[in-house]
């Protein structure tokens, strides 16, 4: 790795600019890829990293610059015409088809055809079996992808991107599923296709993996580039400045005050995964009123299906939860909801909100009990409580009948938290309650939380990121492939034992044939 | 109503949300436009006796199309309605002429009131079998009800081995009397099918817009994983959808066979897909979510005006068929295009409040 100076940059963005409605996600950056070496890409959730390798990818266009390959200026209309210029991406959200077979999927839209167009599937399957040779994970190209782990399955996007022969190979969080053992094998491939010459962009949060392999960092902050340099001169103290700059998250104090008695346990969740195994593995916690707890984990290590076994979304999990202490013997959300739990998913879109509703219908849909007599719907009652919860929570909505897909991510998401409050919980469990949102929404919702375990609530919540993790929790559990592998006190937990926790239990892939095969 | 896409490219925010409001009211700008021109077009079309007779016609698409559209917000599909009116009609015709026999000897009649009720509770029980279907089973509404379709309509034609029960005038001395009523009778110089058809209607309106079940059906439509999390009861939400549909069209088979004093095991044929057309013209969106009761009403309206001022016409029933369905696609690419102003305006109008 020592004669990186003199490799020559084959991808160029010049003053790069990304508006969407109501907010610009990059700001006139300039960013080089340079062949046969491994580019990293840095920045906090929500900087402008995935983006900026979006544009690169042809999947958004920019909205003003220039892109250069190789000195060459060049404007993609579509991922196609990216692929046809020899750009490869590996996306953070997987971006595969469940139901087709893994050589369907890494074949897909270029199929292998004979003659007569008809697909020959013994010919993809052998080719496929080669690259997912190289990635040593045990899956086979006749397997259906949904019966895959997260991490195979991510395997497989990295194998459907290398199979593209690209030049240049953008890799977006490629290793947020993986094992230990998993990541090793990946970083042999990366070494391999490096020394092909292939441009490989690298994204990702862990700053130990990226000082591992990077030759070049670029940190990104708020859509803007504010560091690029040669791996071999920065450490992390310098890409932490850059990462985070002067000002520091608004994270809202703790206010110091005592949580009061146990206001939830959980004992023993257990939830069956389709494939075998358990997603949830004998998860046993507790929860104090006022207390915030924070659940963290990698993507896949089951802190959502744990909520989803609390709220009663699963009829065939086990264990036991108790409210206050007595045993909670519903099984169904709505009445759970009624005993004083509410969940905040981590999947706005899908799972939070209806889209075609108003602002208002969605904030009361859970509670709308409270605003009956009998049958009958109080209008008035119904408007003072939204009115109140959009001031309470600083809601910006010129009108609560405005449809609520027309508002911001950060809005959506206090929409959602206002549904939840207005059901009067005991117990908030949130998923990931800064997906997506902006700096100012998420100082909101951070304030919202402190206040609300300031008011006695007991809250859970799940996150992967580590910073948030560590500013907002009172204690900190960690997940790691469906068990609780760690439980920590503020006062004592540290990043390296986060982190170290949250990688137990990742072996190698465990062998599913059975299911893929019945 | 056909110009109205063409126009829909003007741009500025202010001739758009004119645009809109037109475009929102098209079902019944539409009502209008078929009164006035078959008010022209036809002789005596606007006498009373053929505006009655018309919402006679009206009536019996409306109630179906009323239960229709509340199975259609919820993102479903009712395609049994036809074949339970069917099966209604002949569990009243077998009701009023056979009483049910105990196989002790003794035969129960029951009276008319007795018939109506027992007549509504198997139209709901229909309705409850496709949302067991639909929520217990899993099946797709289409085929669960599809498959109710045939078995229903099987049913109705075992009930009498394919004849029609004739003369349901009833005995005086067995208390079965008076079954006319529901079809003929009048008050207040208007027909009961049209007094029925108010209070169902209002009742329904109420439903959507002022009780919690209302609202759940929307949100169901909506989205459903969200209405789960949010505790919604989605499976008895759906259940009700399809039992009240189950009920309209029980309504409607107990009309038809009063109104002939007769229950012949065809009746209600396709009468589903003027139900869904109904549904469709008034606004109701097939994905679910999005749909009014008035705008049903109204739509069934249109539809039902269109064919009865056209056989008045003397057009020709094939060409009636080709009318109908080109008047159902242009309203639903206008609703496509409202929806695409709609978003446009709403885009314009956070740009300027800033």
């Amino acid at each position: 790795m020592s004669a990186i100076a003199e490799r020559e940059i084959i991808l160029k963005l010049e003053d790069v600019s990304k508006v969407y409605s109501g907010t610009v996600a990059v700001k006139r950056a300039n960013f080089e890829v340079r062949k046969g070496a491994v580019n990293v890409l840095v920045g906090e959730n929500g900087a402008g990293k995935s983006t900026l390798m979006k544009i690169i990818a042809g999947v958004e266009r920019p909205t003003a610059g220039r892109i250069l390959l190789e000195g060459e200026e060049v404007s993609f209309s579509s991922s196609g015409d990216a692929v046809n210029r020899g750009i490869g991406m590996v996306f953070q959200e997987l971006n595969l088809f469940g139901n087709m077979s893994v050589a369907e999927n890494i074949f897909a839209t270029r199929e292998i055809t004979n003659r007569f167009g008809k697909i020959d599937h013994a010919q993809q399957e052998n080719r496929a079996a080669e690259f997912l040779e190289r990635l040593q994970a045990g899956i086979r190209p006749d397997m259906l992808v949904e019966d895959l782990r997260i991490g195979q399955q991510q395997l497989v996007e990295i194998a459907k991107a290398v199979s593209l022969d690209a030049r240049i190979l953008i890799m977006d969080e490629p290793t947020s599923a993986l094992s230990a053992a998993e990541v090793e094998i990946l970083f042999k491939v990366i070494a391999d296709l490096k020394a092909r010459g292939v441009a490989i962009v690298y994204i990702s949060h862990r700053l130990e993996e990226l000082i591992r392999i990077g030759d070049y960092i670029t940190v990104l902050r708020d859509g803007r580039i504010t560091g690029q340099e040669e791996m071999k001169n920065v450490d992390t103290q310098w890409i932490v400045r850059q990462m985070i700059g002067s000002d520091a998250k608004d994270f809202a104090k703790a206010d110091g005050h005592l949580p009061g008695e146990e206001i939830f346990r959980a004992e023993e969740i257990c939830l069956p995964r389709a494939t075998g195994g358990l997603a949830v593995d004998h998860v046993s916690l507790s929860l104090r009123a006022g207390e915030i707890l924070g659940i963290y984990g990698l993507m896949g290590a089951g802190r959502s299906e744990l909520f989803d076994c609390i709220m009663g979304r699963h009829g065939h999990s086990t264990g036991d939860i108790f409210i206050g202490g007595r045993k909670v013997k519903e099984r169904d959300t709505t009445r759970r909801i009624r005993r004083g739990l509410a969940l905040i998913p981590e999947d706005r879109q899908r799972e939070g909100l209806v889209s075609i509703l108003s602002v208002a219908s969605n904030l009361t849909l859970a509670s709308l009990s409270r605003f009956a007599r009998l049958f009958h719907i109080r209008g008035a009652d119904e408007r003072q409580a939204v009115t109140q919860v959009v001031r309470e929570l600083a809601i910006r909505v010129a009108d609560p009948a405005q449809e609520v897909s027309s508002l911001s991510g950060g809005n959506q998401q206090k929409v959602v938290i206002g549904k939840a409050l207005l059901t009067g919980p005991k117990v908030l469990l949130m998923d990931e309650p800064s997906r997506g949102i902006d700096v100012g929404a998420k100082a909101d919702v951070f304030r919202t939380m402190r206040k609300l375990s300031r008011d006695g609530l007991g809250i859970l919540f799940a996150t992967s990121d580590l910073d948030e993790v560590m500013a907002l929790s009172d204690r900190i559990a960690v997940m790691s492939n469906g068990k609780l592998t760690g439980m920590f006190d503020r006062t004592e937990a540290t990043e390296a034992a986060l982190v170290a926790a949250s990688a137990l239990g990742h072996g190698p892939a465990p062998h599913t044939e059975s299911t893929a095969h019945a | 109503m056909p110009d109205i896409p063409a126009k829909a490219a003007a741009p500025s925010a202010s001739s758009g949300s004119v645009l809109l409001t037109v475009m929102k009211l098209r079902t019944f700008i539409a009502l209008i436009a078929v009164l006035i021109f078959f008010s022209i077009a036809a002789p005596n079309f606007l006498s009373t006796a053929n505006l009655i007779l018309m919402s006679k016609h009206v009536a019996l698409n409306a109630f179906l199309a009323m239960g229709m559209t509340f199975v259609i917000i919820t993102g479903g599909i009712d395609l049994s309605v036809g074949s339970i009116v069917g099966l209604c009609g002949m569990v009243a015709g077998y009701l009023v002429l056979n009483g049910i026999d105990l196989q002790i000897g003794y035969t129960i009649y029951f009276n008319v009131f007795e018939i109506a009720l027992i007549t509504l509770a198997v139209g709901i029980l229909i309705g409850a079998v496709n949302g067991l279907l639909i929520t217990r089973l899993n099946v797709a509404p289409f085929i669960a009800t599809l498959g109710v379709l045939y078995v229903a309509r099987g049913l109705a034609l075992l009930s009498s081995d394919g004849r029609t029960f004739p003369n349901l005038v009833g005995k005086p001395e067995l208390g079965t009397t008076g079954f006319g009523f529901l079809g003929a009778g009048r008050l207040l110089g208007l027909p009961v099918a049209i007094w029925i058809l108010i209070v169902v209607a209002l009742g329904a309106a109420y439903l959507a817009k002022y009780t919690p079940l209302g609202r759940h059906i929307f949100a169901v439509g909506g989205n459903e994983r969200a209405s789960r999390i949010s505790g919604v009861r989605v499976n008895m939400v759906k259940m009700f959808v399809y039992m009240f549909s189950g009920f309209c069209a029980a309504i409607v088979g107990l009309i038809i066979s009063s109104e002939l004093m007769a229950s012949h095991p065809a009746t209600g044929e396709s009468f589903e897909l003027n139900a869904i057309a109904a549904a469709v013209l008034g606004g109701t969106s097939m994905s679910g979510g999005r749909g009014t009761i008035g705008g049903t009403i109204v739509g069934a309206f249109v539809i039902g005006i269109l064919s009865d001022g056209l056989v008045m016409m003397g057009v020709s029933s094939f060409w009636q068929m080709v009318i109908k369905g080109l008047v159902i696609i242009v309203a639903v690419v206008v609703d496509q295009a409202q929806r695409r102003l709609q978003q446009r305006v709403t885009l314009m109008q956070m740009a300027k409040a800033g």
